[in-house]
């Protein structure tokens, strides 16, 4: 399994062919109390950077992007009636899509933790 | 970060920035938007307890007669005279001790900023008026009423000092700690009080639906009487993003999005703010139109929203009836944590101004079903007496 992140704080966790996709804790919590989450539908195409999702906290309403290309093949549908598991485990129960990858060569120019742990250092 | 240094401060802005406020923007001031246990928890914690908030950034004034011969009712008649040619409220006939709610209406009628007035209690500071405008709005209003008073009346800012409000069930014990003078204030009745912290002027007013009080403090005296507070175990900071959650769930307008100069107090549902005597006189600016839609309805009105799904709906977002005819706009919309369901304001057509009435809300171009419901969302819990 390899994860790779982006500076819009999302990640992706590749198995085989299929990117699981969420925004990252930092993430998370700056946005505060996650009050709802709309996910894309099954069968959307997405671009790297294009519109995946939108998640609305008390105050405000923020674009999540897709950190990969590709298709839409599962959404977490728990999120619905439980939007705050986005709160409680962003990297985790808290995903929002999973998408078949239609270029894994994008993962080659993403940041690793490591590499992600350092970005947030320098916020 | 962006650039915050053009930005005021209030004198507590250091306070909150050492004590896990997140510093936004708003209104040109550097203000906590959060604490740590973020929006949601406070605004909670401020319906359960007591939510302590910096309003520094608002415009507190006097406004204080030049001719000092005048004394007692005289007095007061003259300087309401004055604040009645631009307000549409009765200042001539607050009690000693009373505030009122009102707004500045322009002379076609919308609205320049709502505010508070009102009348000190002491024999001796009659001829006085105070005023409490919104931030934004604030050089504005300053103008026009220096201008309207040009010659008769002075007006002294005192936006330089802080301004605290105290917001919650548990806000009247908190209190005690200054006295227990505010404890027998009614709602909307304030008195100055004496004591470590200089003499403070206390209201029982806010911004939230609960009981509790609003505190005037010379800014040398804020930190102290901050400090004081928050060693309450009921009290804790809130932020500008709970203090918006909760006078949402209210039903409380925000001025710049619910209320700016093209709605009319009546179409805001604000005609309790304009009392007869004055709607008989109707000698106020705008009384044209206001006093036209108070016979006649308006053509839109203020309503409550709430979902039929969990989606909410932000400000601007679009309304339409069930045959898909754009019939209004949303003014403010988000969460309501008390609630526990998005709700929203907006304007619609009378036609659909009904409680009950179906309507779509469009977000992100997707129409969500949406019923006007009754304001407030949540009851008003303030402490009306007798």
């Amino acid at each position: 399994m390899t994860t790779r992140y982006t500076k819009d704080h999302e990640w992706v966790s590749v198995d085989g062919d299929i990117g699981t996709c969420g925004i990252t804790t930092y993430a998370a919590e700056q946005l505060g109390d996650v009050v709802f989450v709309e996910v894309p539908p099954l069968g959307k195409v997405v671009a790297q950077g294009g519109d995946l999702a939108v998640v609305e906290s008390v105050k405000a309403a923020s674009d999540v992007y897709a950190p990969v290309s590709g298709m839409v093949v599962d959404v977490n549908a728990a999120l619905a009636d439980l939007p705050e598991t986005v709160n409680e485990g962003a990297e985790e129960g808290g995903w929002f899509a999973k998408i078949k990858l239609s270029n894994a060569g994008e993962l080659d120019d993403m940041m690793d933790r490591a590499a992600y742990d350092a970005y947030l250092s320098g916020l | 970060m962006s650039d915050t240094s053009e930005l005021k401060t209030t004198p507590l802005t250091s306070l909150w920035a050492s004590t896990g406020g997140r510093m936004v923007p708003f209104a040109g001031y550097l203000m906590p938007v959060q604490f740590a246990e973020g929006v949601m928890a406070e605004h909670k914690w401020t319906r359960e307890k007591c939510g302590l908030f910096d309003v520094s950034h608002m415009g507190p004034a006097f406004l204080i007669l030049n001719d000092k011969s005048l004394t007692g009712g005289a007095a007061h008649a003259a300087i309401s005279t004055i604040a009645e040619t631009f307000l549409p409220c009765d200042v001539a006939g607050l009690a000693p001790g009373q505030l009122r709610y009102t707004t500045l209406p322009n002379s076609e009628g919308g609205v320049l900023d709502d505010l508070f007035v009102g009348r000190p209690k002491a024999v001796d500071r009659q001829g006085l008026l105070h005023f409490v405008v919104n931030a934004g709005c604030k050089e504005q209003d300053f103008a026009l009423i220096a201008k309207a008073a040009e010659g008769v009346a002075t007006l002294v800012r005192a936006d330089d000092r802080a301004l605290i409000a105290l917001q919650g069930p548990k806000a009247v014990d908190v209190i005690g700690n200054i006295g227990n003078g505010p404890k027998n204030l009614g709602f909307m009745e304030f008195m100055p009080v004496d004591g470590p912290y200089g003499r403070v002027i206390v209201s029982r007013s806010g911004y939230t639906g609960e009981d509790g009080f609003e505190v005037l403090v010379k800014a040398e005296h804020a930190e102290a009487f901050v400090r004081t507070m928050l060693a309450n175990a009921n009290v804790k900071p809130i932020g500008l993003g709970a203090r918006d959650s909760l006078r949402l769930e209210a039903g409380l307008c925000l001025y710049g999005h619910d209320l700016d100069e093209t709605t009319s107090p009546i179409e805001a549902g604000l005609a309790w703010t304009i009392q007869k005597v004055r709607r008989d006189r109707a000698d106020f600016p705008g009384s044209a139109r206001i006093l036209s839609e108070l016979a006649n309805k308006p053509s839109r009105k203020r309503v409550g929203l709430i979902p039929t799904d969990k989606a909410p709906a932000r400000e601007g977002a679009e309304i339409r009836d069930l045959s898909g005819k754009k019939v209004g706009v949303v003014t403010s919309g988000g969460f309501g944590p008390t609630v526990g369901t998005p709700v929203a304001m907006g304007y619609v057509d009378i036609a659909s101004a009904a409680i009950g009435t179906p309507l779509d809300l469009i977000v992100r171009d997707q129409p969500r079903r949406w019923v006007v419901a009754a304001l407030p969302f949540v009851p008003h819990n303030y402490h009306r007496k007798g």
